[in-house]
């Protein structure tokens, strides 16, 4: 569904005259869950505008709603009110066929459990999407990008943490999404570990021009994004613009 | 190959174990049916094939003596085809190597070869030659059984003189599919067969020259043969007419279509089964699989595999299970339905006999499979379609408890805390449960029925054999005789005990229904046939009216105190009301009891027997023997013992038999059930079992609370199975396969069978048991607590 005047963009063109385009246009959502009696408002009022080829790093507690965020972005779950664009697609009103196809076509996923199928090896697993995908490189590229070359018939039970999400990665960008959204990459894996996985999502972002967004709760990260958003109780804290991107080297938590 | 097919066939690998339970089950299910449908087809295929090529007639009749004349008459009834006029008599005959005297039945066929209705089929030597009265056709399963060669020749009594009979060929009739003589109830082919013989000499020895007695016919299409029956046995009345019949009165064919729509019953109920147990472990399975494959399922959406996709993904799973199970079956199927056709022709003589399976039949068991499969799978697969792609990604709620039953009732203490967690357990998925003790009681269920069968044979032979019939022979004289012949048989060597009986052929009318019986008459008080209601209670046999057996009594409609017609096919052929004074539950054959006193007096006649049953001492059996061979006023002579022995042969084995293909299958199925079940509780509890373990939790004890819950469930569902197959046998027992005019079989479920399943069952458990202990073994406690759930 292609809404041809969304009307904020058209409002304010020069408040984005020197930025690349937006990518996702997030305007007044909220996301309430019903569990029987209790509402649990996940996210309030959630106003936000995403670039292309930018690196956002999410930052926030435990339970303020950033996977609920990530989540509608990605168009695994729809919001309750308010409105969701990517592009001049409109995720609030998108049936489950046009999410489908939008995350087909254009979002890569990471979470913090890898997910990989356990019964498919390294290249498989990234085969899995490269078959359903438009142009998408092959297994062994998107390995290769990870440094995983020489794993490429390994099944994930004889990976590391880290590699097991290295291949999640080449998974996701596989596909040369214009997205990659991570739910909190590194938190099952130790400090090293996690920077090697962050050096990829990096590599990713300045290689590709894919625009990453990822969760943490570890404000460590944070210095290596273009902007860090901080959410707190549903609502976006703050919201802040690095001068410097750090390298991972650069990195410390 | 797709990655996601990939992951299918790994899926399959490590899950092989419960998807080859599975298979096995799907597999006996088409294999049931294939096997139980393609020998209906084959025989049904075969059937039509002989009758129609050979001109099997659809109307029989019996006469006493018609002159030729009337066969024009005949023939100009409308409906009628053609018509075969014939000379049919029974004879004794001396077969070289036989102790005991056989019957023979000797049908008159024209001196040479031509079409006719009812026509032979050569098939070894060479067709009579004209002129030469003493060359016959013979049977070719007497033949056989006899080892008779062409060219020997068998002793005959016809017409009072001692004569030989020169085999000039063997041959097959569809009149006689099933060779039997009409009083035994399987072909005994050494002591009866069928003669094919000129008509001049047989007319010639038996006083009917220009004569007939017996004829069949062809109908036209559309003819009513109600109709037809009604002109014929008019026309015939004043020639000594016995009553017409149809085909579905004709000997032969009565017991080969019944046979065949038996086929059809079981062929519904061992499929139905099966595959509803296969649906079931299916969903059982796939349920389990799906819910451990929650993420990568999430994973698959959030990349954008569509639910179709995914669903799909599933369902070939189950495809993969209806085609290998299908591989096995059809198999199976025909290889045992190959052998089922074989075993028919033991007792039904067809020239060929073509085993086919037909590529319908084959689709249909496979596409009746795959629905049943699809449709078990459907709410296992749904469950992932509807499954939204960021609710997948979180973990599962951890399953909720409450207290149970017992504990509600406060009964806990009396459990350990093992025996409480398999309560728990039960209790909290209680359709999963009460399914499982379904599954296992359809096991428990079709063994009690295999049973049922088995049982009610032996009761068959108890209380037929032994009850019922108490002579050692029975003689049937070639006409009637005086109430002297009693002292003559007294007089042969070995005869202990005479009792003369008197047999009559009698159509029964009660309103519109009418049957065509003997009617026996008895001696007040016979000592050698006993009278038995289904209490096995003695029933009296007053002389006023006539006792019917319970089948003849429910064909007709009529109830004890009701006045039938009784219509005498025999000399004066007097027609008289008759009431019904009491009913027998005899198991075989349709039965009419009378005092032979009044009897006699219906008939007008004085002190007339048919025949004498006989008590005989064994030890001079072979010298009595040689006695009755040579007196050409015994028509024929049949043992009970051999009867007996005949049934114990044929129709004990088959069942043996059938209970072997029965218990396999039921073994199957439970194994496959608990052990599926089982499987499934250890994949879905290996965490909090590892965590027993952990701290401190003996392996017996953690086999304890996971086979614990199988064997309640399967010790429930014994009994549950006992009721199910307790009902099952019983409507089986009502279904027309079981309750034929010529057999009925006694609804006794013995005591020693329902232990019988039980022990089955519990080995099949304890089997299953084993190989999951052996899974338990391997519990890997580390790995089991690192992964997350
Ligand atoms: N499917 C759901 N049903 C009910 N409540 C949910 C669901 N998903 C998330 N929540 C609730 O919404 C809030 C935000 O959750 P989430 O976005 O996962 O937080 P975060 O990722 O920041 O830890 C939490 O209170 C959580 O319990
Ligand atoms: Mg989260």
């Amino acid at each position: 569904m292609v809404n041809q005047s969304s009307p904020n963009l058209q409002t304010h063109p020069k408040a984005y005259a020197n930025l690349p385009p937006v990518i996702f246009h997030v305007r007044e959502m909220t996301k309430t869950y019903t569990m029987g009696e209790v509402q649990v408002h996940a996210l309030q009022s959630i106003n936000l505008d995403l670039f292309e080829g930018e690196f956002v790093v999410l930052l926030g507690p435990s339970g303020s709603g950033k996977s609920t965020l990530l989540n509608i972005l990605g168009g695994l779950d729809i919001p309750s009110s308010g409105q969701v664009f990517f592009r001049q697609q409109d995720l609030t009103q998108a049936n489950d066929r046009t999410l489908t196809r939008f995350r087909r076509e254009s979002v890569g996923f990471i979470f913090q459990f890898y997910n990989l199928i356990p019964s498919l090896t390294a290249r498989e697993n990234v085969a899995l999407v490269t078959d359903i995908a438009h142009r998408p490189m092959t297994p062994e590229a998107a390995l290769e990008l990870v440094n995983l070359s020489d794993r490429l018939d390994h099944f994930p039970s004889q990976l590391s943490g880290g590699q097991q999400q290295r291949v999640a990665i080449a998974r996701a960008i596989a596909k040369r999404p214009e997205v990659l959204l991570c739910d909190e990459p590194t938190g099952a894996l130790d400090f090293s570990t996690g920077k090697i996985v962050l050096d990829a999502l990096a590599k990713v972002n300045a290689e590709l021009g894919t625009t990453v967004v990822v969760i943490t709760h570890n404000a460590g990260i944070a210095a290596m994004g273009d902007r860090v958003i901080t959410m707190r109780d549903g609502q976006i804290h703050t919201l802040q613009q690095n001068q410097h991107r750090a390298s991972t080297n650069e990195l410390d938590w | 190959m797709p990655s996601l097919d990939r992951k299918l066939l790994r899926d399959l690998v490590s899950l092989w174990g419960q998807i080859l339970a599975i298979v096995l089950i799907v597999a006996c299910g088409i294999a049931s049916l294939v096997t139980m449908m393609s020998t209906y087809e084959s025989l049904t295929l075969s059937m039509d094939a002989y009758y129609s090529q050979y001109r099997f007639a659809d109307v029989f009749v019996q006469v006493r003596r018609a002159p030729n004349a009337v066969v024009s008459q005949i023939e100009a009834i409308p409906g009628v085809g053609q018509v075969r006029s014939r000379v049919v008599v029974d004879v004794t005959l001396d077969v070289p190597g036989l102790a005991d005297p056989a019957s023979g039945r000797l049908v008159s066929i024209p001196e040479e070869p031509q079409t006719m209705l009812n026509d032979v089929v050569l098939r070894a030597g060479r067709y009579i030659e004209p002129g030469r009265r003493d060359e016959v056709l013979v049977s070719e399963a007497f033949a056989a059984a006899n080892r008779l060669k062409l060219g020997d020749t068998v002793g005959a009594v016809i017409n009072g003189r001692w004569e030989l009979l020169r085999l000039v060929g063997t041959a097959l009739s569809p009149e006689y599919v099933y060779e039997i003589s009409g009083t035994e109830l399987l072909p005994d082919n050494q002591r009866f067969g069928v003669m094919w013989i000129g008509r001049e000499a047989l007319a010639n020895a038996f006083d009917l020259d220009g004569a007939f007695n017996d004829l069949a016919l062809s109908l036209t299409p559309g003819a009513s043969e109600a109709e037809v029956i009604f002109r014929l046995d008019q026309i015939l009345e004043r020639f000594g007419g016995l009553g017409a019949y149809g085909r579905n009165e004709q000997l032969s064919h009565r017991f080969l279509s019944d046979d065949i729509a038996a086929l059809q019953v079981t062929a519904l109920i061992l499929p139905v089964i099966f595959l509803g147990i296969a649906a079931f472990l299916l969903n059982l399975v796939l349920a389990r699989l799906v819910s451990t494959q929650r993420d990568q399922i999430a994973v698959l959406k959030a990349f954008g595999y569509t639910n179709g996709e995914v669903g799909l993904h599933f369902f070939k799973l189950v495809l993969v299970v209806v085609l290998l199970g299908a591989a096995v079956g059809i198999g199976l199927g025909r290889w045992l339905g190959g052998g089922l056709t074989q075993f028919y022709t033991q007792f039904y003589q067809f020239p060929v006999i073509e085993y086919r399976a037909s590529l319908g039949l084959i689709l249909g068991a496979v596409g009746v499979s795959a629905i049943a499969a699809f449709v078990g799978a459907l709410n296992a697969v749904w469950g992932v379609v509807v499954l939204p792609p960021a609710e997948a990604i979180r973990p599962e709620p951890p399953a909720s408890f409450q207290p149970t039953l017992v504990e509600r009732l406060g009964l806990q203490r009396f459990f350990s805390p093992a025996g409480r967690i398999i309560l728990r357990n039960l209790e909290r998925r209680p359709w999963q449960a009460a399914l499982s003790i379904f599954g296992i009681s359809l096991a428990v269920a079709i063994l009690i029925v295999g049973r049922y069968q088995n049982d009610g044979i032996q009761q068959i032979m108890a209380i037929q054999f032994r009850t019922i019939q108490r002579e050692d022979l029975t003689l049937v004289f070639n006409e009637p005789r005086s109430g002297r012949v009693q002292y003559d048989l007294a007089h042969l060597p070995g005869v202990l005990y005479v009792e003369p009986f008197r047999a009559v052929p009698a159509r029964l009318r009660f309103e519109h229904r009418t049957r065509l019986s003997g009617v026996t008459g008895l001696v007040p008080n016979s000592q050698l046939r006993q009278l038995l209601d289904r209490h096995l209670q003695k029933v009296p046999l007053p002389p006023g009216g006539v006792v019917l057996s319970t089948k003849l009594a429910d064909l007709l409609g009529v109830e004890v105190g009701d006045v039938l017609t009784l219509e005498i096919l025999e000399g004066g052929r007097p027609i008289r009301e008759v009431p019904m004074v009491g009913r027998v539950d005899e198991l075989l054959g349709l039965t009419a009891y009378m005092d032979v006193q009044a009897l006699n007096a219906l008939l007008q006649e004085g002190s007339a027997f048919s025949g004498a049953y006989l008590s005989v001492d064994a030890q001079q059996l072979p010298e009595l023997y040689k006695t009755l061979k040579q007196t050409p006023a015994i028509a024929s002579v049949s043992q009970r013992e051999t009867a007996l022995r005949q049934f114990q042969n044929t129709i004990a084995t088959t069942s043996g038999v059938f209970n072997g293909v029965l218990l396999v299958f039921a073994c199957i199925i439970s194994v496959g059930v608990v052990y599926n079940s089982a499987r499934i509780a250890l994949s879905e509890r290996s965490r909090e079992l590892a965590t027993l373990r952990i701290i401190g939790f003996t392996q017996a004890e953690i086999a304890f609370i996971l086979l614990g819950e199988q064997g309640l469930l399967t010790l429930t569902a014994v009994p549950v199975g006992w009721g199910l197959g307790y009902a099952l046998s019983q409507w089986l027992n009502q279904s027309p396969a079981h309750n034929t005019e010529m057999f009925r079989v006694p609804f006794v479920i013995q005591p020693s069978s329902y232990l019988f399943t039980l022990v089955v069952i519990a080995i099949a458990a304890l089997l299953s048991g084993g190989l999951l202990a052996r899974q338990l073994q391997h519990l890997d406690l580390i790995a089991v607590l690192k992964t997350r759930e």
